[in-house]
């Protein structure tokens, strides 16, 4: 997803001389050629969250459309409130792109998880949440913000994920995509709990369910026509994401759904405890810890669709 | 700057500090002596320094101000009124009901506003972001950050400051509304910054310290800050709390009360 970010930004770079990037001291054999390429349109700004958070808001402020590129943690929670007052409040174009989503750094620690952000970026006012499933989502994500007006945060990963739409896939920011078609079960899934979804919807289909699979890739604006459909016309909706319980893709969905039920319905959002990891681990280690790798999920879905 | 000029900036501070006292009175809010200590410095950049007026206050050429001592609004209401960039008459509804004028400032709630600001340890990183930007597209413009002396406390400040000199924004400038009080006493009993100008210069910047209530000392002091080929300049400015109003001056209390009827009549008078 890294590489894709860096790749699709440095095609935009070429077009948008106003086009800017800014990392926190972060990004070490992905930006040397963006660097080389745009001289002071790429600006380190050291380690100091805080400061680059207000002079990207001082760059836009000026007609600059920024992006901003730092460890998720270190770029959403250190300068809070610089992304509150200073982009929300003034509504500027300045694109927050976090890398670690959820358990990405699984191995460096809790300082590292992602597992908050989601919650706390989608309260702010103003502010949009993209969450891309592969690589292709984030190209078109980073293509696509740029003509929004307003603050913007994009999660990432790492690198190396696979590939999962095909070229013709339909991506709006905003606007889910529909992967799978299905009358029982819908499965809501966002960032890179993408794949996971994927298996354990065909697993499902092979056991004789039908599966709406959704990938939720922008968590505000939520898209609530989808989730009505899935209301209206399966059971179940089961969300699976790589971050808290709390406020995340399970409490957005769950905002709309608890609006709109109109008969007995099953919802189980399928995410990580309100806990932070008490030991070294990778992130497949972790997802089986808290059962939210393919076999768990897939365990309790069939759990839960027989016990009703 | 000759002596009728001189006379003419005092009293345009006096009138701007009758404004800002009677602002607090009728509203009932506080920080009104964080406003009269920086009303000579908001005289002088408004009335002799910055590009900026009414008919240019989108112009990307302008001078780009920053109120980064947010809790200060009603002194810059006062001065973007008096110059024209809304109606005076508007004055009166600051801090109330549905006003634009809210106790910090909103960006462009009113013509003039550049920067929405009420926490501190903001303003700085913005002018930041500004000035480099202006820089980069070759506008001759200049950044004036205003911040107060407790906001040196936060530690955006100082990340700032070193980003502004690494990156030689000599088209960037600080003044430092210096009155020695922030929110529960004296800034040097409770996280001391002497000396302020010695740590500014420590990190890269040039520094001019000076009486922030001579009109003419922050004039120069401008003047020499707006030529700077090299570095951000610091402007020191030694100020008291509550200026100009004997009973609020160098007292800790009037950073939150206002002014009963008869303290604002005094407050007048003294301000003729």
């Amino acid at each position: 997803m890294r590489s894709t970010f860096i790749n699709t930004l440095t095609k935009m770079a070429r077009q948008d001389k106003e086009l800017y990037l800014i990392t926190g001291d972060l990004g070490f054999s992905v930006f040397e050629g963006f660097q080389k390429e745009f001289g002071e349109r790429f600006i380190n700004a050291g380690i100091s969250e805080a400061n680059m958070i207000g002079t990207a808001a001082g760059l836009a402020m000026v007609g600059k459309r920024v992006f901003v590129y730092s460890i998720i943690p270190f770029l959403t929670m250190r300068c809070f409130e610089q992304i509150r007052n200073d982009l929300c409040y003034q509504n500027l174009n300045v694109c927050l792109v976090g890398v670690g989503g959820g358990l990405s750094y699984g191995s460096s620690g809790a300082t590292h998880h992602a597992i908050e952000d989601i919650s706390i970026m989608r309260s702010l006012p103003n502010m949009k949440v993209i969450c891309p499933g592969d690589p292709f989502e984030v190209q078109r994500a980073v293509e696509q913000v740029i003509s929004l007006s307003g603050p913007s945060y994009i999660r990432l990963s790492k690198n190396g994920e696979p590939r999962l739409h095909s070229d013709d896939a339909d991506f709006k920011i905003g606007k889910a995509i529909k992967m799978m078609e299905g009358r029982d079960i819908s499965i809501i899934a966002t960032g890179n709990m993408l794949e996971e979804a994927i298996e354990v919807s065909r697993e499902l289909i092979g056991i004789g369910y039908g599966v709406k699979l959704i990938s939720m890739h922008t968590i505000k604006p939520i898209d609530e026509q989808i989730i009505k459909e899935c209301i209206h016309e399966t059971r179940a909706i089961f969300t699976i994401e790589e971050h808290s319980i709390i406020g995340g893709l399970g409490g957005a969905v769950s905002e709309v759904v608890a609006g709109n039920i109109t008969k007995p319905f099953i919802f189980k959002p399928f995410g990580i405890p309100d806990v932070y990891a008490d030991s070294a681990g990778s992130s497949s280690y972790f997802r089986k810890k808290y059962g939210i790798n393919r076999d768990g999920v897939l365990k309790s879905i069939i759990e839960t669709m027989k016990s009703v | 700057m000759r002596d009728r000029e001189i006379e003419f900036l005092k009293n345009k501070a006096s009138e701007l500090r009758k404004a800002v006292v009677t602002m607090a009175h009728k509203s009932g809010s506080s920080h009104v002596a964080s406003a009269l200590s920086m009303m000579d410095i908001l005289t002088v950049l408004y009335f002799k320094i910055l590009n900026i007026a009414p008919e240019t206050a989108k112009s990307p050429l302008r001078d780009k101000f920053i109120l980064s001592k947010g809790h200060g609004a009603s002194g810059l209401y006062a001065v973007l009124a008096e110059r024209g960039f809304f109606d005076k008459g508007i004055l009166d509804s600051y801090c109330r009901d549905g006003s634009a004028l809210s106790g910090h400032p909103k960006k462009d709630s009113l013509p003039g506003i550049e920067c929405s600001t009420g926490s501190l340890g903001h303003g700085l990183s913005m002018g930041c972001g500004i000035a480099l930007g202006d820089k980069h597209s070759n506008i001759n413009a200049r950044t004036v950050v205003l911040m107060g002396d407790g906001e040196c406390n936060e530690g955006s400040v100082w990340e700032s400051a070193m980003f502004a000199a690494q990156k030689r924004l000599n088209n960037l400038i600080a003044v430092i509304d210096n009155n020695k009080l922030q929110g529960l006493g004296k800034v040097d009993e409770i996280t001391a910054l002497e000396p302020i100008g010695e740590k500014w210069k420590a990190f890269g910047w040039n520094v001019i310290e000076i009486d922030g209530h001579n009109v003419s000392e922050i004039y120069d002091a401008l003047i020499t800050a707006y030529g700077s080929l090299d570095f951000p300049t610091a402007i020191i400015a030694r100020t008291i709390k509550g200026r100009g109003v004997s009973f609020m001056e160098n007292r800790l209390e009037w950073h939150y009360r206002s002014t009963n009827e008869e303290q604002f009549q005094r407050a007048l008078k003294e301000l003729d």
